[in-house]
C-alpha cells in the first residue's frame, strides 16, 4: 500500500472478495526524508501515514516492510548503471520485477501468504494471462509484462476492470481519504524530479562530443552522455543550425567514446527492434503477428514478432521514431476482453533495416 | 486474544475509570478562585497528597505533567539548564546507554544544541549499568556534571538498575540524580525519599491509569528551568491548566497498583517464569535477554535467532497474540534496539528480539495462546528471512 488511491481500493476489494488481507507499505528510502516530499510520491512518511490510515478504514492489519537495501541495489543502482551504459531504464518496471513481485512476494509466501495484491491497472484472466486494463490511459500492463507465469500466478490485480475515475469514486464512497490524492508520475527516488541533476551527482561530469550523424562533424559538447535519451530534441545546446534548418534529435548514445549522435527526425525511424532477456508467456510459437509497445504509454504498433534464442525480434509494419535501448518491448495480441501480453524483452538495439531472416 | 504488551500500556483499572468519569462530569479550573475552582483544586491536592504518600514523597515534590516523556524532558533539560545557569562549568550530562528515548534523545539534543558534553554509562551483557563507570566519571569530573540520569528498570529487557548505588554516588558528589521509573512503579518497591533520587519520572497509563498524565517527583531543593511557560502552575515549573479527571484517575490507579505490588509481583513472577520455560522448550534456540534476577516481574524478552522480530510480531498478531519488538520506529521501520546493541548483542540478535510483558489482567490462558502460536510463527519467520531472491 503506497499511500495512494489505487492500492487502497485494491486492498478493500481483496477484502470484499473474501481474502484475509494484510496491508504492507514498503519503506524504500534509506532515509525517508531524502525521497520525495509532498503528497504525490510513494516513499514519504506522509505516504506511509496515508497508507496506514487507509488500512485502518478498511479494517486490516498494516505493516511497514523495510526493503530499502534491496531497492537500492536492484533498482536505484541499476538505474544509474543503465544510464551510464547509454540506455534509458524504466525503474518502475524494474521495481515490479525485483521488489514487489520478487522480494516482497518471496517474503510473503514464506510467511504464509498466498499472493501479492497491488493496485496496478491491469487484468489477469482465468488462464493467468496478463491483459490491459479497461482504462487504456491508465493501463500498466507494460510495466508488469516482465513478470513470469510464476509471479503472475501469485498476483492479484483487483483494479483492471475499472477506470481510474471509478476507482477514485469508489475510494470516496468507502470513506478513504486518499480518494483525491494526486497520481504519482515521476521517479519516486528522485525527490525534485530533476533526473539529470540527480544523475550528475552520481556519475559526475564527463564532457564529450555531440556529433552529426551525416557529416561526422562535431556540433557541440555535452557534460555527460547519460543526460540524453534517444529521440530527445531539447537541451542539445547546438549553436550551429542544420544546413536545412530542421531540428536535430538524439539518434544514439555511445558510452565507450562518450559520444551523442544527432540527426534529423527521419533518422530516428526504426523498422526492426531487438530485445534481450526475453520472456515469452504464450505457448503459441513465433513468428507471430502482434502489436508491440516500445515505451510506457507508447502507442502500440503492428509487427511480426519472433523469438530466436535469447533474442526477441520485432519487425515493425510501419517505422517508428525514438526507440530507446533499456526500455521494454512488450508484445500484445489485440483482444476485445483486454489485449493479451504475449511476451516482453529489454530493448537492446533498433535499426532502420528490415529484420534479417 | 492474548495481550502480552502491558509494558506498552495496560488496561485502566476500574477504580481509575470511575474516578475519571466522576471528575470529568464536573466543571472547575483548579486555579479559579470561586467555589467550582476550589472544588477542583481540592481534588487535585488530595490526589497530590495521595500520590506523595504512596511514593514516599512530599506533596510539594509532585509536579503533574502530561506523562513520562514530558517528565523525562523536564528532568533532563530543566535540571541541565538550571545547573548550567548557576555554574557555566556544569555541562556534562551522564546517562545510561539503555535509557528510554525520552531520556536518550533529550540528552542527545542537549549535546547537539545546548553545548552539553554527553557521557553514556555502559551496561553489562544483562543491560545493567556499570556503576564503576559512573564512579570513574564522577571522580574525574564531578565539578562539571550537571546531572545523572539512569532509569529504574529497563522498558525493553526488564533489567532493574542498581539505583541505590547510583544514587549514593551522585549524592556523594552533590549531583542531582534523575531516574525514569515508568516501568518500575507497581512492579517493584519504589520510595522516592529512600531512593536518594532528586527527580523521578512516573506515568499513569503503565499502572492502570489514563494516558496523558504523569508526574515528575522533583526534590524541593532541585532547581529546574521550565519547558512550558504560562500560568505558573506546579511550582512555576510546569504551566498549564491541571487535568483534574486525569489526575484523580492517576492517583486512584497509583494507589491501587502500589498497594497490590507485593502480591502482583509474586503472581507475575510465577506466570512469567512459566512463560519463559515454555518458550525455551518450544523454541530451544531462543535466548532470554536481560538479567536473570534483577528483572521486572512481568517482563520476558527473547531473541529468536534466524528470525526477524517484525515478521514474528506480524505472525503472532495474526494469531491473536499482541507483543512488541521493543524497538524504536521511524515510519514504522524498525531499527535494531539500542538497548540490545548496548548489551553487546550483534545487530541480527537485536533485530530478532521480541518482548512479552505481563500485567494485572494477564492469565495463564494468555501464555497458553502464545505457546500454541509461537513455534509455527518462528518456523515461518525463519523461512522468510533465509529466502534468497529468486533468479530469473
Amino acid at each position: 500500500m503506497s499511500g495512494g488511491v489505487d492500492s487502497a481500493v485494491a486492498a478493500a476489494r481483496a477484502v470484499d472478495a473474501g481474502h484475509e488481507v494484510t496491508g504492507v507499505h514498503l519503506a524504500l528510502a534509506r532515509n525517508p526524508q531524502t525521497y520525495r516530499t509532498g503528497a504525490r510520491g510513494c516513499c514519504t512518511l506522509e505516504d506511509a501515514r496515508d497508507a496506514r490510515r487507509a488500512a485502518d478504514v478498511i479494517g486490516i492489519p498494516f505493516y511497514v516492510w523495510d526493503l530499502a537495501e534491496r531497492f537500492h541495489e536492484d533498482v536505484v543502482d541499476d538505474f544509474v548503471a543503465e544510464y551510464a551504459a547509454g540506455r534509458t531504464p524504466n525503474p518502475c518496471l524494474r521495481c515490479n520485477e525485483k521488489i514487489k513481485f520478487a522480494a516482497v512476494l518471496d517474503r510473503a509466501l514464506a510467511l504464509g501468504f498466498d499472493a501479492v495484491v497491488t493496485g496496478h491497472h491491469a487484468r489477469l484472466d482465468d488462464a493467468g494471462r496478463l491483459r490491459r486494463s479497461v482504462d487504456a490511459a491508465k493501463d500498466q500492463s507494460y510495466v508488469l509484462a516482465v513478470l513470469t507465469p510464476y509471479q503472475l500466478g501469485h498476483s492479484i490485480f483487483p483494479l483492471g476492470g475499472s477506470t481510474k475515475a471509478a476507482v477514485r469514486a469508489e475510494a470516496a464512497a468507502r470513506g478513504l481519504a486518499v480518494a483525491d490524492k494526486p497520481d504519482s508520475h515521476d521517479i519516486c527516488f528522485i525527490a525534485d524530479g530533476d533526473t539529470r541533476g540527480w544523475l550528475r551527482e552520481r556519475l559526475g561530469t564527463a564532457p564529450g562530443d555531440i556529433v552529426d550523424a551525416g557529416s561526422g562533424d562535431v556540433l557541440g559538447r555535452h557534460d555527460g552522455a547519460y543526460a540524453f535519451t534517444v529521440g530527445q530534441r531539447k537541451g542539445l545546446h547546438i549553436d550551429r543550425p542544420a544546413p536545412d534548418g530542421r531540428p536535430r534529435y538524439v539518434l544514439s548514445i555511445t558510452p565507450v567514446s562518450n559520444t551523442v549522435t544527432v540527426g534529423p527526425a527521419e533518422e530516428l525511424e526504426v523498422s526492426t527492434v531487438y530485445g534481450d532477456r526475453p520472456l515469452w508467456n504464450e505457448p503459441a510459437s513465433t513468428p507471430v503477428r502482434a502489436e508491440i509497445q516500445l515505451r510506457a504509454h507508447g502507442e502500440p504498433v503492428p509487427a511480426t514478432v519472433s523469438l530466436s534464442g535469447d533474442r526477441l525480434v520485432a519487425a515493425l509494419e510501419t517505422p517508428v521514431r525514438g526507440v530507446a535501448a533499456g526500455q521494454a518491448m512488450v508484445a500484445y495480441r489485440p483482444d476485445p476482453a483486454g489485449d493479451i501480453v504475449l511476451g516482453s524483452a529489454t530493448i537492446a538495439s533498433a535499426t532502420r533495416l528490415p529484420a534479417a531472416a | 486474544m492474548s495481550y502480552l504488551d502491558h509494558a506498552a500500556t495496560t488496561p485502566m483499572r476500574p477504580e481509575a475509570v470511575e474516578a475519571f468519569v466522576a471528575a470529568a462530569a464536573e466543571v472547575g479550573n483548579p486555579s479559579s478562585l470561586h467555589a467550582a475552582g476550589r472544588c477542583a483544586r481540592r481534588k487535585v491536592e488530595e490526589s497530590r497528597e495521595l500520590i506523595a504518600a504512596v511514593l514516599g514523597a512530599r506533596p510539594s515534590e509532585v509536579i503533574f505533567t502530561g506523562g513520562g516523556t514530558e517528565s523525562d524532558n523536564l528532568a533532563v533539560k530543566g535540571v541541565y539548564w538550571a545547573r548550567r545557569a548557576a555554574d557555566p562549568a556544569r555541562r556534562r550530562v551522564v546517562a545510561g546507554a539503555v535509557e528510554h528515548h525520552a531520556v536518550l534523545d533529550s540528552v542527545k539534543w542537549l549535546g547537539e544544541h545546548e553545548g552539553a558534553t554527553v557521557v553514556w554509562l555502559p551496561v553489562d551483557g544483562y543491560g545493567r549499568i556499570e556503576v564503576d563507570a559512573l564512579r570513574a566519571e564522577l571522580a574525574e569530573h564531578a565539578d562539571e556534571v550537571a546531572l545523572v540520569s539512569a532509569m529504574w528498570a529497563n522498558n525493553e529487557v526488564g533489567t532493574v538498575q542498581p539505583v541505590a548505588e547510583i544514587a549514593a554516588l551522585a549524592h556523594e558528589h552533590g549531583i542531582p540524580y534523575h531516574s525514569d521509573a515508568v516501568q518500575a512503579i507497581g512492579q517493584v518497591p519504589v520510595d522516592f525519599a529512600q531512593s536518594g533520587a532528586a527527580a523521578l519520572t512516573v506515568t499513569g497509563h503503565k499502572i492502570g491509569g489514563p494516558v496523558g498524565v504523569g508526574t515528575l517527583l522533583l526534590g524541593r531543593d532541585v532547581p529546574a528551568t521550565p519547558l512550558l511557560h504560562g500560568g505558573g502552575q506546579e511550582r512555576d515549573v510546569r504551566s498549564g491548566t491541571l487535568d483534574v479527571p486525569g489526575i484523580v484517575a492517576f492517583a486512584a490507579a497509583l494507589e491501587a497498583s502500589v498497594k497490590a505490588q507485593p502480591e502482583h509481583a509474586a503472581r507475575m513472577v510465577t506466570l512469567r517464569d512459566d512463560l519463559v520455560d515454555r518458550v525455551l522448550a518450544a523454541v530451544p534456540e531462543a535466548i532470554l535477554n536481560g538479567h536473570p534476577e534483577h528483572r521486572l516481574p512481568g517482563n520476558a524478552h527473547f531473541s529468536f535467532p534466524g528470525c526477524e522480530g517484525d515478521a514474528l510480531l506480524m505472525l503472532l498478531d495474526a494469531a491473536g497474540v499482541a507483543c512488541s519488538t521493543g524497538s524504536a520506529c521511524s515510519a514504522g521501520v524498525a531499527q535494531p534496539s539500542h538497548v540490545l546493541l548496548a548489551m553487546c548483542a550483534d545487530e541480527d540478535r537485536a533485530r530478532s528480539s521480541l518482548r512479552f510483558s505481563l500485567g494485572h489482567t494477564s492469565t495463564a490462558d494468555d501464555v497458553d495462546e502464545l505457546i500454541a502460536a509461537l513455534p509455527g510463527a518462528v518456523e515461518r519467520a525463519r523461512r522468510a528471512s533465509v529466502k534468497k531472491p529468486q533468479a530469473r
